[in-house]
């Protein structure tokens, strides 16, 4: 029997907030996409599909790219559209391997900005040690595709004896995040009409394989990997604690957010949790392989802002529980619709 | 429905300014505080600067915190002093 | 970031609510009025580390919130006027009017744009002659002296293209019909630390005069409502109703004179119908006369839909502090952020929207 979805848009369409990685795209994917295609290898819902074949345990993965603007501080819809398939892979502790690259263009895009973009996906994929090894292209109408739309597929080898996946975390477990957050949704917004502020702010868009790496070779105990893209941090936590069943409690002061992403979200009235990353992880790793693997991971140059923010416990299963900078604390929720920047 | 953020003047141009909160930049119109000078700090509320920050009550609140017992208050009832008596 | 942080200090807030703690021995029933304190007070969960004895009560602080629904319906029926794109603050989009909201006009193909300023409306106006710019003036005194400083211009600029539909309303009114009405039993309130930087601390004096309230014109970062609460209970327990300007960094006592005067030159007071308190007097800020062009009440013909109540919605009850949001029945579930009954659940600052998302 099909649950009844929660949310029935008001207008019976399909609204910008459910592509946004918060509740409403996590409804509209539990009660749509996976009741139709209904599977075992889809419903772990990790980042990417883990595959058992020929003797080995593939990570497959794929996500569509629709940036808007396509240049931004930092990078570029093609920049984007590598790294994060890459990333996806590395978070089921895969080396990425393959990629496909979809393109569905506007009729009138301009071929110079084509070159760009396609100029910048063959350097990320160079970072990555990837290759993009097959692909496609369409053209559309002029209002189409918003200029250009990529979808990047991807496919990797997980080494023996790692098994990482959403819905391993236990009580005790500690929360590791790799860096600073809010970066790449800040710098997105900055390049954006309407919002009109400056910032030196750049995306900090970036292949996370080798970081992972760094990790696995220092400990076998990571529990879980994620990279909070859409939803952010908050929608990344809450994702894990439902899947593991378990509480993540973390302490507001441990979080790091650079000086103009604070700044930025005083003025946009935003939390930085609430903001897309697209070059750092969090990863629930055992207490006693904690140390070690921060310590690897600052040994990379993008896990060098390594921080442990806080640590799993048995209760209140599947919320996330933070301890505000004023001593209190409180249920730090999923983002509901987009963050839309408010006056009040 | 206040949110009003302090930011610091960076640099004035007529009736608009350039103000900085934490290293993000954004121009906003200082025609409702006409008076602000630059490096003073303002509360911005959906594009203009709607208020100039008193630094040194900022700074006499921040003591406040400390001196639990001392605090003094501002009262704008007429016809009572400070102590709450009736004058 | 300087006049921020150090107003969120956990140290400094442990020494205030000890005092908090050691004075308030019997129960005190505190209102805030504005949605700014709504949500700072939940996030950062301020009644968890007050003294049970202090309530903390909402009341119509969410000028979002306390739009009726027929000024929503027209709102949104703005988007449907041929060549019109409506500029909005973030907060109205996904409000539900009587049949729709303007996230799911967007949807249907209406231009609906967010954005941060009135003037980046103007811009927008300036930038495209043939579009009918038309923007939502929603919020108190904080925000209303920016339109109308935005009206000005539009005027001065000769631009035909931009209007406003205001739907502003005025505070110090709506706190006297509020307590007129005799339902919710106050001692104090906090008051809105933004809107008083505009209207001085004089107009809400009939509070502690007349009313015998407790007042505090408060910040709204933790430590500033921390520090108020404590004024407050000393009002209360000691030295007699007032009111006293807490955020002094934010609020001189006779405002800000330059905004007031832009106000006059461009509103003038009106009836307005406030969502859960009915038409107040004199509470509305509407468009002068002489600024009839811009007004986009007058230029546009507009056939909302008959005004329909949500069937159990308790916004009103709730914007009047009668009702704490856990306490409608419709609260978490039928009614949540992703699919709201009213606007309480789904504006930035309701309260039961707070209530929602940072739980208990």
């Amino acid at each position: 029997m099909s649950p009844e979805m929660k949310t029935e848009p008001s207008s019976g369409r399909i609204l910008l907030a459910h592509g946004s990685g918060g509740e409403l795209s996590h409804e509209l994917i539990a009660s749509l996409f996976v009741q139709a295609f209904d599977n075992a290898v889809l419903h772990p819902l990790d980042d990417s599909a883990v595959i058992s074949a020929a003797g080995a345990r593939w990570a497959f993965t794929t996500d569509s790219y629709v940036v808007t603007p396509i240049f931004f501080p930092g990078g570029d819809i093609g920049r984007l559209a590598v790294c994060g398939t890459v990333n996806d892979l590395s978070m089921s502790g895969a080396q990425p391997l393959y990629l496909s690259s979809g393109f569905i263009i506007e009729e009138g895009f301009p071929l110079s900005d084509l070159k760009r973009i396609v100029t910048s996906m063959q350097e990320a994929a160079s970072e990555a040690e990837v290759k993009i090894a097959t692909g496609d292209t369409k053209v559309v109408n002029r209002g189409g595709a918003d200029g250009i739309f990529i979808n990047t597929a991807g496919i990797g080898l997980i080494p023996p004896g790692i098994v990482i996946s959403g819905s391993n975390a236990r009580p005790g477990d500690q929360v590791i995040l790799s860096g600073p957050i809010g970066d790449h949704g800040i710098a997105v917004l900055s390049a954006r009409e309407g919002l009109q502020f400056t910032t030196a702010l750049e995306s900090d868009c970036a292949p996370l394989n080798g970081l992972v790496a760094k990790m696995t070779a220092a400990s076998p105990e990571i529990r879980c990997l994620r990279d909070p893209t859409r939803g952010g941090l908050a929608s990344t936590l809450n994702e894990l604690a439902r899947q593991s069943g378990v509480g993540i409690w973390v302490e507001e002061s441990r979080i790091p957010v650079k000086e103009e992403v604070r700044g930025a979200c005083e003025l946009l009235g935003f939390e930085p949790w609430n903001l897309a990353n697209e070059g750092k992880l969090v990863a629930i790793v055992s207490a006693e392989a904690a140390e070690a693997i921060l310590h690897a991971m600052r040994t990379h140059p993008l896990g060098h802002d390594a921080v442990r923010i806080g640590e799993v416990r048995k209760e209140p299963p599947g919320k996330v529980l933070l301890r505000t900078t004023i001593g209190s604390t409180r249920i730090l929720d999923m983002m509901v619709g987009e963050p839309l920047p408010r006056i009040c | 429905m206040c949110v009003a953020i302090p930011a610091r003047i960076k640099s004035l141009d007529g009736l608009m300014a350039e103000v900085e909160v934490g290293g993000i930049s954004r121009k906003v119109s200082v025609q409702l505080t006409p008076e602000v000078r630059k490096g003073e700090y303002v509360l911005i509320h959906a594009g203009f600067a709607i208020h100039v920050i008193d630094e040194q009550e900022a700074e006499e609140t921040m003591k406040l915190f400390e001196e639990i017992g001392g605090l003094e208050e501002y009262s704008s009832v007429p016809g009572v002093d400070q102590s709450g008596e009736k004058i | 970031m300087k006049f921020i942080d150090e107003y969120r200090n956990a140290e400094k807030a442990r020494p205030i609510i000890e005092e908090i703690q050691r004075l308030a021995d019997e129960p005190i029933r505190l209102m805030e009025v504005c949605g700014t304190h709504t949500v700072s007070i939940a996030r950062y969960g301020l009644r968890k580390i007050l003294p049970r004895t202090i309530e903390l009560i909402s009341g119509p602080g969410c000028p979002v919130c306390v739009t009726s629904n027929g000024d929503l319906d027209k709102a949104i029926a703005l988007a449907g006027i041929p060549g019109a794109a409506i500029a909005t603050f973030g907060d109205m989009v996904r409000v539900p009017g009587s049949e729709s909201t303007l996230a799911s006009e967007r949807a249907k193909g209406g231009d609906v744009r967010v954005v941060y300023s009135p003037l980046d409306g103007l811009k927008l106006a300036a930038d495209a002659p043939q579009t009918k710019v038309i923007f939502l003036g929603v919020g108190f005194e904080t925000t209303a002296p920016t339109i109308a400083a935005t009206a000005l211009e539009a005027k001065t600029r000769g631009l035909k293209n931009f209007f406003i539909f205001s739907v502003h309303k005025t505070v110090p009114r709506a706190l006297k019909a509020l307590m007129d009405l005799g339902e919710v039993k106050l001692n104090g309130f906090l008051l809105p630390g933004h809107v008083s930087a505009i209207i001085g601390s004089q107009p809400y004096e009939f509070l502690a005069r007349d009313y015998g309230l407790a007042c505090a014109i408060s910040g709204f970062e933790p430590l500033d409502i921390l520090q108020s609460v404590l004024l407050l209970v000393r009002q209360i327990k000691t030295r007699g109703p007032r009111v006293e300007i807490q955020y002094r960094r934010g609020v001189n006592p006779e405002g800000n004179p330059r905004a007031l005067q832009v106000m006059a030159q461009v509103f003038t007071p009106s009836d307005a119908e406030w969502r859960g308190l009915g038409m107040i007097p004199g509470t509305g800020l509407a468009l002068r006369p002489e600024l009839a062009g811009l007004d986009a009440s007058r230029v546009f013909t507009l056939n909302p839909p008959a005004p329909k109540e949500p069937r159990g919605c308790r916004c009103g009850d709730v914007l009047r502090g009668v009702l704490r949001p856990q306490e409608c029945s419709l609260f978490a579930r039928v009614c949540n952020p992703q699919n709201p009954a009213g606007p309480c659940m789904v504006s930035f600052e309701g309260s039961c929207a707070a209530a929602y998302k940072y739980g208990s």
